[in-house]
């Protein structure tokens, strides 16, 4: 192995891996909340719609949805071996233990709200993301120009409860996950001090609550008001 | 004695202790009914008492590690209630002591549990693998000549006090024992930054980061989720910060060092 596989296939590399991704994700999240705010203009999802076209068409979108999914790939991928790395690491369990006086359950459950998520995300990626990309979606004509009109499809789906629950249960999952991994990425990456640490902290909460929280409320929008 | 409280009432306690013969033997948690103990007896002479008990019944004594019982030598160990050396803070098990625990409480005892800590026998456990880290790079090499001036190197108080911190870590393993990974980074980093630190680790700084971090990799310790369970249940209160002073000495290393 060389220098730069070595560093990378080191647990301390592979966590620099997950830090980098996770935050590369998280700015993913803030461009992907701004873009959704469409929803809720009053003009029967025309704006949304004509967003969704760009976001569809547009040359630098498609290159970065290529880096995107690589994001997610390198971070679930680098979790899996992690994971597995650290059952190893401790084969037969304690008998009697009390994490929760010593750790947060965010801190300790991170595999298990990253699996929540990655289930969402398939359900998510199924319904919006696959007919909008390749086709599915019904027509929509704005301004004398046909658009698929991804809006109607947001419509109908969220008014099912059961889909607008899994979205909810969902955000709250990926907001524990946050709460933990935006402060514990700067960590990773070395990025400690009393000067900007504690204010990167309440960042990180504060980030996560409102992040997860406005998409959280775009089903129930949905749900109740539409 | 001073400290000993005389209205102190001996306690009973049940004491479930994890007993396994050998290296390759399976093991269990066996239940010992313990009478007439003394709060003011520390963890570890309650366990001399069962000992001795077990001794005076043709029984095998439970094995344990201890050395100095003055809480610096980092031999003691043992998972009590569920936390490596109990329920105090900042403690070690050799300092804690029963009045802690109340009269008909259950204690469970377990060995540090990790792949790199094999159980050697009942609650003592191998913990060689910190040595063979320590030999990866802990060291700083010195060539010899006159003893140079006390005050000929400057380092700043601030960084002389940080780089103390650091150098308290007994390597007791607590970290280990307590972290959901099994990781060893809170020792490790510990060890690096109370070198990194100083004037004379600085000549060794980057293959030091590289080498401990490839033989704490070797030893199958797990990776760090920076739960913080670690520094929380270290009985020198190590800091987390060494962890990411770790992290930035092993990218520093990475990107400049000469070992392609």
């Amino acid at each position: 192995m060389n220098w730069f596989t070595k560093t990378f296939s080191s647990t301390v590399g592979r966590k620099i891996v997950m830090s980098v991704t996770g935050l590369f994700l998280c700015s993913f999240l803030v461009v992907h909340l701004i873009g959704n705010l469409q929803l809720f203009r009053n003009d029967g999802g025309a704006a949304f719609n004509l967003y969704s076209d760009f976001m569809a068409h547009n040359g630098v979108i498609r290159f970065m949805e290529l880096i995107l999914v690589a994001g997610f790939l390198f971070h679930i991928y680098d979790a899996i071996v992690l994971t597995s790395r650290n059952k190893k690491a401790r084969p037969v369990d304690y008998v009697n233990n009390h994490p929760e006086q010593n750790s947060t359950w965010s801190s300790r459950n991170m595999g298990l709200l990253g699996t929540v998520i990655l289930v969402f995300l398939i359900i998510h990626l199924w319904n919006f993301f696959v007919p909008a990309r390749f086709g599915g979606l019904e027509g929509v004509v704005i301004e004398d120009v046909e658009y698929d009109n991804l809006y109607l499809r947001v419509v109908q789906s969220f008014q099912i409860w059961w889909y607008v629950a899994i979205y909810v249960i969902a955000m709250v999952a990926l907001a524990y996950h946050l709460i933990h991994g935006f402060q514990s990425a700067f960590q990773t990456l070395g990025l400690d001090h009393k000067k900007y640490t504690p204010f990167i902290q309440k960042f990180g909460v504060a980030f996560s609550i409102i992040v997860c929280l406005g998409f959280a409320i775009i089903p129930l929008y949905f749900f109740f008001l539409v | 004695m001073a400290g000993s409280n005389p209205n102190a009432k001996p306690m009973d306690i049940t004491l479930k202790v994890w007993r396994q013969k050998d290296r390759n033997a399976i093991g269990q948690m066996v239940t010992y009914p313990l009478k007439g103990i003394s709060p003011d007896m520390s963890f570890l002479e309650m366990l001399d008492v069962l000992n001795e008990d077990l001794l005076l019944k043709g029984e095998d004594p439970v094995a344990f590690d201890h050395d100095c019982r003055e809480g610096i030598c980092g031999m003691c160990s043992l998972f009590i209630n569920g936390r490596p050396h109990g329920p105090e803070r900042g403690t070690t098990t050799c300092q804690l002591h029963m009045r802690h625990f109340k009269d008909g409480d259950t204690i469970t005892i377990e060995p540090w549990r990790a792949a790199a800590f094999p159980v050697h026998k009942d609650l003592v456990v191998d913990r060689s693998a910190f040595d063979r880290i320590q030999q990866a790079g802990g060291y700083v090499s010195v060539n010899t000549g006159g003893v140079p001036d006390a005050n000929a190197i400057p380092i700043p108080k601030s960084i002389a006090d940080k780089a103390f911190d650091a150098a308290t870590c007994i390597g007791c393993g607590a970290c280990v024992a307590a972290c959901k990974n099994a990781s060893a980074m809170l020792f490790v980093s510990a060890k690096v930054s109370q070198l990194a630190m100083l004037p004379q680790g600085k000549t060794e700084r980057k293959t030091r980061v590289e080498n401990m971090v490839a033989q704490m990799d070797i030893e199958g310790f797990g990776a760090c989720t920076n739960t913080g369970a670690c520094a929380a249940e270290c009985p020198v209160g190590i800091s987390l910060e060494n962890i990411n002073m770790l992290r930035s000495e092993f990218v520093y290393a990475k990107a400049t060092s000469e070992n392609v």
